[in-house]
């Protein structure tokens, strides 16, 4: 099966074309090294980062930024998404506090990307 | 009103601001401020959570959040005196600054530098003309960022995307895996406006489509919007008869450019660049008045968000300089002017008895070009020259000049880009 990609890997952004033949990879359009293996890695397992937020009570926001340790496969993307929308935090939240170690068995977790205060609480005027 | 003396102060507390205050606490100065209007240090960068921030810096990609998180840390470290929830109400040349908060009330600000970081602001829909109701539904890409990574809310069901600058690429993809339907990116130009790397994993790896010459034309709905018509332009940008088309939804995500924040600059009237939108600035992007400092995206819309904070750092330390006693302002500065193909340049002054050894300039060309050659030019001779693959306009560049290249008497120093 043949793909096409545009390279992201600099701002050239050459068309790449990639096919297997005869259980081999071959990439055309790249006009480096980095271009070749960025064109493997796209056909054979694309990989991204995951962002995304959670939902946190007791603090000045409603959501807290989370970041995944290292890049994801993407047609795993909404599996990981799934798993993220049913957490529930409570303030405070350091920034690189785990939030899901070892998403979907990935070997990657799921971090804080930023700290949260937690919010003191009014009392409510009698 | 409450009286107050300080040797910096810093307005805005995004990147640009946050950088400017920890290297001017850095170099030496006593008392820095910054004023911010928001609940808390970091600008816009809080709401960014995807990663792709502070390669050049940290060499890693972090979120938005996580790139500001360096920044407070340190300035919590460094004893900056920090102002929330305040609000400038004006600066006048002699570097008294009236601000407010619900705590301190009214202030009368004197300082010794001061260093303009308010960043930049979306256009909106009356900047970008489109006929038809007003309904509710019509917001700009970075209200809807807020919304959905910090406040929250799910703003609509199904949305279209008029223009594709960055931000609208990163909320194509934010939206969709939120759950709203993203049906389109429309964008008047024949070219997009984000960098290639954003159209591929925000548009194509959700396969949404992207529409080049073709905007919204009119807007539906009378209290909710109940969807847009879009249709394709002609060379002039005029919509061609007979290619609208309606589509229904309840979201329409404006992305369509951000303008520099000057309502505060114009009003001390400092000198303006018509082509930047924002303050003319020297090397130590000190604008027309004196210990008057301007930085990041205030100056012009860097995008790139390292370089905003090196814009800061540059400022910080020229603020310092300049109550140091430092800066030589006797001397006539020279200019810095775009050459060909060039649309801009900053700073467009250097006094290169101020100057350190290199100095940065950062300019942008007016369109897509192939296997260029930068050169700069002091009085009409050459004095660096440096090929690139390509050049494109959504791309900041930067070239930096060595300041032995620039005799003391030069009157101007040009930047031109050419093909070959």
């Amino acid at each position: 099966m043949k793909k096409e990609f545009t390279c992201i890997v600099c701002p050239m952004s050459c068309a790449l074309t990639v096919e297997e033949k005869n259980g081999e990879i071959i990439v055309l359009g790249n006009g480096c090294k980095r271009g070749k293996e960025f064109g493997i890695n796209e056909f054979t397992d694309p990989k991204r980062m995951v962002t995304t937020t959670v939902k946190v009570m007791g603090s000045h926001l409603k959501r807290l930024p989370v970041i995944s340790t290292d890049e994801l496969p993407l047609d795993h993307l909404f599996v990981y998404m799934h798993e993220l929308y049913q957490v529930v935090l409570e303030a405070p939240v350091e920034k690189g506090q785990i939030i899901i170690e070892n998403i979907g068995n990935s070997g990657v977790d799921i971090v804080a990307s930023r700290s949260l205060k937690q919010i003191e609480l009014k009392k409510e005027n009698a | 009103m409450k009286e107050l003396n300080v040797d910096v102060a810093v307005i805005g507390g995004g990147p640009a601001g946050l950088a400017a205050a920890i290297e001017a606490k850095e170099q030496g100065v006593d008392h820095v401020v910054i004023l911010e209007r928001d609940v808390e240090l970091g600008g816009i960068l809080q709401q960014c959570i995807h990663d792709g921030f502070g390669l050049h810096r940290f060499g890693k990609r972090l979120s938005g959040c996580g790139y500001a998180h360096h920044f407070i840390e340190s300035v919590a470290e460094k004893a900056i005196d920090v102002k929330l929830k305040t609000i400038v109400l004006e600066i006048t040349d002699e570097k008294i600054i009236y601000a407010m908060n619900e705590v301190d009330g009214m202030m009368k600000i004197t300082c010794g530098a001061i260093v303009l970081a308010m960043g930049c602001r979306e256009r909106t829909r009356s900047q970008v003309f489109i006929w038809g109701t007003r309904p509710s539904g019509v917001l700009t890409a970075g209200t809807v960022q807020r919304y959905i990574n910090m406040e929250g809310y799910l703003p609509g069901e199904k949305a279209v995307i008029l223009g594709s600058g960055d931000i609208g690429l990163i909320m194509a993809r934010r939206m969709t895996l939120e759950g709203i339907e993203v049906e389109g990116v429309y964008e008047v130009m024949k070219t997009p406006g984000g960098l290639t790397r954003n159209i591929s994993q925000c548009l194509k790896d959700f396969q949404i489509p992207m529409h080049l010459a073709t905007t919204v034309v009119r807007i539906h709905g009378n209290k909710k919007m109940e969807g847009v018509t879009v249709a394709q332009v002609d060379e002039k940008r005029q919509p061609i008869q007979g290619t609208e088309r309606f589509i229904p939804c309840d979201l329409l995500v404006l992305a369509v450019g951000l303008i520099p924040e000057n309502e505060l600059s114009r009003q001390l009237e400092v000198e303006m660049d018509p082509r930047t939108k924002g303050p003319i600035v020297d090397e130590h992007f000190m604008t027309s008045i004196p210990g008057v400092f301007a930085a990041g995206n205030v100056v012009t819309v860097f995008d790139l968000v390292d370089y905003v904070s090196l814009t800061g750092e540059i400022a910080g330390r020229g603020a310092a300089k300049f109550l140091q006693g430092k800066l030589n302002l006797d001397l006539p500065a020279k200019d810095v002017l775009p050459g060909d193909a060039v649309n801009f340049v900053v700073p467009q002054r250097i006094r290169t008895v101020n100057a350190e050894d290199s100095i940065p300039i950062y300019f942008r060309v007016k369109e897509e070009m192939r296997k260029v050659e930068v050169t700069a030019t002091v009085d009409g001779e050459v004095c660096m020259r440096k090929k690139h693959p390509i050049a494109l306009p959504p791309e900041m560049m930067v070239e930096t000049i060595q300041l032995e290249k620039i005799h003391e008497d030069a009157r101007e120093l040009r930047v031109s880009v050419k093909v070959g």
